[in-house]
């Protein structure tokens, strides 16, 4: 780092990353290797992308919302509805297929992805509205959504586990392209998406506006509920596409557990990221090297053998770690010697 | 009566940066109704939270009852016998009357609260304020009046020996205002000292006995109600002694300015409980002051013309043109723009930079499909740090790092960037020092001769005064008057604001 510079929020995040890629290099054999097989790479590291794929594409959506102050923590439930709409499109509505095994219901591969990413923007909007129309608090307002929706989702599959074959759709979650895993393309692409709507229009601006003071932005003539309506759909789609991939994956919808406590991985990777929960400000770089931690560590315990009930242990105390690595106080302490560059920088003039 | 019961002296209190009170004594005799005044920023709410204990003063004594006290926190007051109402009632609106009033005194029985006694008790509370109302029902049911006399009567079952009304009536209509005087008037014969904080000169005058005024921090001077005028309030208020009035050099041309009213037109603008119908015109190169007191309706009315207010009765005209504004969406599409009153909540965005809080409107403006890029952004950006010379490390530093005077600029500049027509100011100098002050006034004058029409509002009449070609008065949510040119000075603008209020203007 450059003497009189102020460290980039994202070191932090990327630092632990490594800290745990290392723990594996030495005590975990082949961690890093990857072959090809049938033309598509393989080895632990491909696996963590592919699995990192629902969170990531959540976690992205999610950055944006923090970033306007709010929260979003209902994007668990509306994955397990995206999915289960999914499910139930791919048997054509009618779940009596269910019992006639072996049986294909070739459903069009395009209802089977539109019907639940409309569904699930539809559910966005209505976070939308509760925040800025409503002026609902952003965490009251997705509570709803919250619990009522798992339990939509679970009045929509009849409280049954749906399973299903359909090549096409199983494509979505299992899939590779240009020898990648196919959920990672499509959490790229949300990544792309995102980005170009947040630079190439006023966006990204106006988020950071409504999240740092929204009634000077009010003031100064930003449409701050069409900001906050955006963001939130914006989530209900990620959220929906995040359900396809899980249930494609899975073949099925399991309405009661798909995505349960999801949000709170989201959550937790936009803050490990460096994105400031009173909002204001955001980093979708540091959200997905978060996700990247989450998932590098989860894999890591599971290769290593640990028994489960540790898994959420050990993962809590790493987070607690690498949160207070990054904490403003830490940061201050830290940067002692070279913050005094930092603070004439910045102060007053 | 006789004997202070609350004396001040000498009290201090510094903020980093600012001395928000220095060296001010206030003296409060038993059974007095007390007025204390001041403009914005005169420390008469720092003084109020100094002796509520909400701050701790850096140095002087307070003197209670012939005791020294330090009050610590508003409860350590309350139970020194200090009570205090603010101007938003803060009892809990989702409680019952009887239950507010007897919050932390709750009688209770052989199992839990005695309801019965608690009700009883509200009722013979509120009797003595002739308040005939269900103490069962919400507070939050009755009128702003009804839970500020509830407040007022909780206060005063505190046995407290002091009773602190903070702008208890800002949010009370006539009938409600005379209400509230007539319990006050009850209490002092009872009495009770009372210390009253207000901005309605008409106020003061019918329900104190004695006004101290403070003014920027400082102690003014303590008077005796009926030994003064409305006039000499005024000018001790604004800080101008009448008899050595300097002629300030007006940097303004004064130009008389016909009633072409070729920018803006405004006929009968209002919003109800918030400001009465008002006329108004701005042409091109005109700049409008609004003089009148805190409260009087000046910033009411640049809310209302930029649409953070919706206007609910009135025609707007712009260069001839009716247009409804009910947003400053729509406000800024006219090329209107306004720098608002309150800088920090209002004004600037903290976390975004000099840059991206400069450009923000012209962004707006703009629309969704014609994005500013960053080269773009930061060409803007320097071309009005320049201009204004905004003190800034460069164009990326957080803006909630610059001073004040340049936070200023940095709200005037992203207005500036829009190119309106008609930019309303509202309290621009507003806590920056001298030069900075001065170069915003000539800004705004030079503004104007190229014939961008200001609307200017200040608290500061000097300022009015020097930069006007024409003034707006106000009183009590009205423009009672309208002075012109040469008409144009302290004296008047300030006998016009004491004159006994006028409502056919």
């Amino acid at each position: 780092m450059k003497k009189g510079r102020q460290i980039p929020r994202i070191a932090w995040p990327l630092f632990a990353l490594g800290l745990i890629l290392f723990f594996n290099l030495v005590f975990t054999d082949s961690f890093f290797a990857i072959t090809i097989k049938d033309g598509h790479l393989f080895g632990s590291l491909i696996d963590i992308l592919r699995r990192s794929a629902p969170t990531l594409i959540m976690a992205v959506a999610m950055t944006y919302v923090i970033a306007t102050g709010g929260i979003d923590i209902s994007v668990g439930s509306v994955l397990a509805i995206s999915g289960s709409i999914a499910s139930l499109v791919v048997w054509g509505g009618n779940t009596q297929y269910l019992t006639s095994a072996g049986s294909q219901y070739y459903a069009p591969m395009l209802s089977i992805i539109l019907i639940p990413l409309v569904a699930s923007i539809l559910l966005g909007a209505f976070n939308g509205v509760m925040v800025s129309f409503i002026g609902l608090q952003p965490f009251i307002a997705t509570l709803i959504l919250m619990t009522a929706g798992r339990g939509l989702a679970q009045l929509l599959t009849g409280g049954k586990v749906l399973n299903f074959r359909h090549a096409g759709f199983e494509f979505v979650g299992r899939g590779y392209l240009f020898g990648l895993p196919f959920p990672f393309l499509l959490a790229l692409g949300v990544i792309v998406l995102g980005t170009v709507i947040t630079r190439l229009t006023p966006m990204g601006l106006y988020i950071q506006a409504v999240g740092g003071n929204r009634s000077a932005s009010n003031f100064s003539g930003v449409n701050t509920r069409l900001v906050l309506l955006f963001v939130y759909i914006f989530s209900g789609f990620a959220a929906g596409l995040s359900g396809l991939v899980m249930t494609s994956d899975i073949t099925g919808a399991d309405a009661g557990f798909m995505g349960l406590y999801m949000e709170l991985d989201a959550i937790l990777a936009v803050v490990i990221g460096g994105t400031p929960m009173e909002g204001g400000k955001y980093n979708v770089g540091g959200t997905v090297v978060g996700v990247l931690i989450i998932q590098t560590l989860t894999t890591t315990i599971l290769t290593k053998g640990i028994p489960t009930e540790y898994t959420l242990l050990v993962k809590a105390i790493v987070v607690v770690v690498v949160l207070i690595i990054q904490s403003n106080k830490m940061r201050e302490v830290m940067g002692k010697r070279q913050g005094k560059m930092i603070a004439k920088g910045g102060a007053a003039v | 009566m006789g004997g202070k019961l609350l004396e001040v002296h000498n009290v201090y209190k510094v903020f980093p940066g600012v001395t928000a009170l220095a060296d001010v004594d206030f003296a409060l005799e038993r059974g007095e109704i007390h007025g204390l005044m001041g403009e914005n920023g005169a420390g008469k709410s720092t003084l109020i939270k100094v002796i509520t204990g909400v701050y701790q003063k850096d140095a002087g004594t307070i003197v209670l009852d012939g005791q020294e006290i330090h009050p610590t926190s508003p409860l350590h007051a309350e139970a020194l016998g200090i009570s205090t109402v603010y101007q938003e009632v803060n009892l809990l609106t989702n409680l019952s009357v009887a239950e507010n009033l007897a919050i932390g005194r709750q009688p209770t029985g052989t199992v839990g609260i005695d309801w019965k006694t608690m009700n009883r008790r509200a009722v013979g509370i509120l009797e003595k304020f002739d308040i005939d109302i269900d103490v069962t029902e919400l507070l939050g049911n009755y009128s702003i009046a009804i839970q500020q006399m509830v407040a007022i009567a909780r206060a005063l079952e505190l046995e407290s020996k002091l009773l602190i009304l903070d702008e208890p009536t800002s949010s009370l209509n006539a009938d409600e205002v005379e209400k509230l005087f007539k319990q006050m008037r009850r209490l002092k014969e009872q009495g009770h000292s009372i210390i009253f904080v207000t901005h309605f000169l008409d106020q003061v005058f019918e329900i104190t006995d004695r006004i101290t005024v403070l003014r920027n921090g400082k102690y003014v001077g303590e008077y005796a109600t009926p030994s003064m005028t409305k006039l000499d309030l005024v000018s001790k208020l604004m800080g101008k002694s009448l008899d050595d009035l300097k002629n300030f050099d007006s940097i303004s041309n004064h130009v008389e300015i016909g009633d072409d009213a070729n920018l803006i037109d405004v006929k009968g603008m209002e919003k109800t409980n918030y400001m009465n119908p008002f006329d108004l015109k701005v042409s091109k190169g005109d700049i409008v002051g609004l003089a009148g007191l805190l409260g009087s309706g000046r910033t009411e009315i640049t809310n209302l013309l930029f649409g953070t207010q919706k206007p609910e009765g009135g025609e707007l005209h712009i260069k001839g043109k009716r247009v409804n504004i009910n947003s400053p969406r729509k406000a800024i599409a006219h090329h209107l723009a306004l720098s608002p009153e309150d800088r920090k909540q209002e004004g600037i965005i903290s976390g975004l930079s000099v840059r991206e809080n400069i450009v923000l409107a012209q962004q707006v403006k703009n629309g969704w499909l014609h994005n500013i890029n960053v080269r773009k952004q930061t060409e803007l950006a320097e071309k009005y740090i320049g201009m204004l010379s905004i003190k800034t490390s460069g164009v990326n530093q957080p803006i909630e790092t610059l001073s004040g005077g340049n936070q200023q600029k940095v709200i005037l500049a992203r207005w500036l960037a829009t190119n309106p027509e008609l930019l309303i100011v509202d309290e621009p100098t507003r806590g920056i020092d001298v030069g900075a002050k001065m170069e915003i006034q000539r800004l705004l004058v030079e503004l104007s001769k190229q014939g961008m029409g200001i609307v200017f509002v200040s608290s500061e009449i000097e300022e009015v005064v020097r930069c006007s070609n024409r003034v707006y008065i106000l009183q009590n949510r009205n423009i009672v008057g309208e002075l012109r040119g040469e008409e144009i000075s302290e004296q008047e603008i300030m006998v016009r604001i004491a004159a006994k209020e006028d409502r056919k203007a």
